[in-house]
């Protein structure tokens, strides 16, 4: 008996679909990578200097944090390269190097580690490290401001700020299919509509991200954007342009799906995300914030424990 | 192994194997020099009152039955004739204690008698007293005869089979017609029950139809074979959490189990060989046919299948299975495939979070919020799990742990926190 094989015993199921965290992290970067590049083209090496530096500067903090936590290092799962990308889409190409590591820092340790690591953040960590510093640093997320020396060929005015503070007269240089290609000044990696949907149906058509919220949340902005349209056509924008400015397609198809802060039963996904979308034009046109997206998910995130409560009745529950 | 699509927008559907159309005949292994009997019943030599009825050194013959203690219920049927070398304990999964019983197989067969003369005249406590060790392995509710609670009141004969790849009850259904036929008509005369159901896939409709019994089609989407499941898709009645099939009337016997029934009390002698699908480490599956008790090493050299230190030896299917740690183990009547899985590429746990992917809602056929479950499984938390997560509406199918993407040994933590709930209960019932 002593000269037996050794064979491996474990639990069922003995077969796996071969999915992985990091498989779907990476995938996710890949859907951000249109987007991205495009922000590259228009903004040259600055942009390029703040999403390299928040990508690595994101890993280290979390290979930081797993050191003094004494905990497994995680950065091989590709989530805090993840959270980098999306923070430095979302930062204006000229932010200053210690804005993104400060953000990635907030991002990565307050947003997610200090929570146990990854599936344990209630809230989305990008927007909680850009929460901070929108609220910190506001002149630096002042895009009129930020993007003044930039001229890359069409108006280089913030829409949604010329929205805020002109009504729809000052959003007549816009056109829709400019906004598309990404013809207006923003984020990094948050102006070219069309590569954020071609990511975000890549990552729909993949299965990375639940498509319950971004259809909801799309729907929830274009509907809320529709009725103030109808109501006050002078002072409201109509829903295609919310959809194409500021952070909406980058928030409906990176942000609010993410997967700890967000729920996943089919009734709540649909109240998240059409409440994130809801919200977000809220903000937008009656609140005090330019862009509602930010704020809109990360008050989702927060009433989500709550709503995926919501659930179907299991097999043979009684009550 | 089923991967996942490069397209995944909808759940994954998986079907279950169908049989060959030509159904080939089960190849036979030639009887080992040396089997193995599990009894359920824990081996103890001391502080047992009862006389022990074997020991080592005894001579037993083909068909006889063994019973460990004097006035014990529990036994098994000899598949060989020979001398037991060895009595031992063996520890199963979740704490199961049984009596592992190894017979060095002799030269010339014999047949041991005592069935034959009662097979005559088929009645409940001859069934009971000799047919619980058989292919297909008949649950003790079927034998039960009305005097313990719960009361039968329907029984399913799986014409189906409960997990993925596996063929051998649809197999039994085909190829033992006239066995089954004759076992339902057993059944009905033994059990007085009627109300015999034959849950069976589309394409076996024609060959459950002879059996005498009523029809019912299957969903041949896994796990709509789960009993479970069939309670609730076939029979329109739900079996509440933390009751069992038996509770609601309902008792579950596989085909074979029928057909092996119907052979014994046709044939005057106990059915030993068990069919089952030996699955190899390519995922290709042969039909074999091998006495009970024969070890699994055995099959794998009878059938050029290369065996090697880290592989993985599963008896059952992919889903719900249980892996060996032994190349000794034996064929036992309930086991309907064997399949080996190589080393180097083994779908492992890893000791991730859940990340709340929402993969495992999707798929959960119970509707289980399994994202919520896990995390206090994780924490030992049993008693709210199964209060406020649905722990004990789980059918244990496998397929969220199939799809997770952190790999979380979901179905194990489930399986251990029903485990020791019911240890928890067996305790405070036996202190109150």
């Amino acid at each position: 008996m002593l000269n037996q094989k050794k064979f491996i015993v474990s639990h069922a199921p003995f077969w796996h679909d071969g999915s992985t965290v990091t498989a779907r992290s990476y995938n996710m970067i890949i859907a951000a990578l249109p987007a991205v590049l495009f922000g590259f083209i228009s903004y040259g090496m600055p942009a390029v200097g703040v999403v390299s530096l928040s990508i690595s500067s994101a890993i280290a903090w979390e290979l930081l944090f797993n050191k003094i936590s004494k905990r497994k290092i995680s950065i091989g799962d590709g989530n805090a390269a993840f959270i980098g990308i999306l923070f430095g889409m979302l930062l204006p190409a000229t932010s200053p190097w210690w804005l993104v590591i400060t953000g990635t820092f907030v991002a990565v340790v307050i947003g997610k580690q200090i929570f146990g690591g990854i599936g344990g953040n209630p809230f989305n960590p990008v927007l909680i490290g850009l929460a901070i510093l929108m609220v910190s640093w506001k002149d630096f997320f002042d895009f009129n401001e930020v993007l003044v020396n930039y001229d890359l060929g069409f108006a280089m005015v913030y829409p949604l700020s010329a929205l805020k503070h002109l009504g729809t007269s000052g959003i007549d240089a816009f056109n829709t299919a400019d906004l598309l290609m990404g013809q207006q000044s923003g984020g990094i990696g948050a102006t070219f509509g069309l590569g954020l949907i071609i990511g975000g149906i890549y990552l729909i058509i993949r299965g990375f991200i639940r498509w319950e919220i971004s259809v909801s949340f799309l729907a929830g902005v274009v509907i809320t954007a529709l009725l103030f349209n109808i109501v006050n056509s002078a002072q409201y924008a109509g829903p295609v342009f919310h959809l194409l400015t500021g952070y909406t397609l980058i928030g409906a198809f990176f942000l609010a799906p993410e997967d700890s802060s967000s729920p996943v039963n089919l009734i709540p996904m649909l109240i998240y995300g059409a409440g994130a979308g809801i919200m977000t034009v809220l903000i937008r046109n009656i609140g005090a914030y330019i862009d509602g997206v930010v704020f809109a998910i990360l008050l989702m995130n927060l009433v989500n424990p709550l709503l995926d409560r919501i659930r179907p009745k299991a097999l043979g529950k009684v009550v | 192994m089923i991967k996942r699509p490069f397209i995944s927008l909808a759940k994954p559907r998986i079907k279950y194997e169908s049989p060959d159309v030509t159904l080939p005949e089960p190849k036979k292994i030639p009887t080992s020099e040396k089997v193995t009997l599990l009894l359920k019943e824990a081996y103890e030599l001391f502080g047992k009152k009862n006389a022990v009825l074997l020991k080592k050194d005894d001579s037993v013959k083909t068909g006889q039955k063994l019973s460990l203690y004097d006035g014990s219920d529990a036994y098994v049927i000899s598949s060989v004739t020979g001398t037991i070398s060895s009595i031992s304990p063996f520890l199963g999964e979740f704490g199961c204690s049984y009596t592992a019983i190894a017979i060095d197989v002799a030269e010339d067969e014999e047949m041991d008698e005592q069935f034959k003369a009662l097979s005559v005249e088929p009645t409940m406590d001859i069934a009971k007293n000799y047919l619980s060790f058989i292919p297909g392995n008949p649950p003790a509710s079927l034998f039960s005869n009305g005097s313990t609670s719960p009361s039968i009141d329907t029984i399913v004969i799986c014409g189906v089979d409960s997990d993925l790849l596996i063929t051998a009850n649809q197999h039994a259904l085909i190829s033992d017609e006239k066995a089954i036929r004759k076992g339902v008509g057993i059944l009905k005369q033994i059990t007085g029950i009627e109300n015999i159901i034959m849950a069976a896939p589309e394409h076996l409709m024609q060959n459950a139809g002879v059996s005498g019994a009523q029809v019912s089609v299957v969903d041949t989407e896994y796990p709509a074979t789960l009993p479970r499941m069939i309670m609730q898709n076939v029979l329109g009645k739900t079996v509440p959490a933390g009751k069992t099939c038996e509770d609601m009337g309902v008792c579950f016997v596989s085909a074979e189990a029928v057909a092996s029934i119907g052979t014994a009390f046709d044939q005057g002698h106990i059915p030993l060989f068990k069919k089952f699908n030996l699955i190899k480490k390519d995922g290709n599956s042969v039909m074999i046919s091998a006495r009970i008790g024969t070890p699994v090493h055995e099959i794998f050299s009878a059938c050029d299948v290369t065996v090697n230190e880290k592989d993985r030896i599963i008896l059952g299917g992919p889903m719900t299975g249980s892996s060996i740690y032994s190349e000794h183990h034996p064929i036992q009547p309930d086991t309907d495939a064997v399949m080996i899985q190589d080393g180097k590429n083994l779908a492992l746990v890893s000791d991730y979070p859940c990340i709340n992917c929402g993969e495992c809602i999707r798929i959960c056929p119970a509707k289980i919020p399994v994202n919520m479950l896990v995390r206090f499984l994780e924490a030992g938390q049993y008693e709210q799990a199964a209060e406020e997560y649905d722990l004990y509406s789980c059918v244990e199918c496998g397929l969220c742990n199939f799809v997770c993407v952190s790999r979380m040994p979901i179905l194990h933590y489930i399986k251990l926190a029903k485990y020791e709930l019911g240890r928890i209960s067996t305790a405070e019932a036996t202190n109150a």
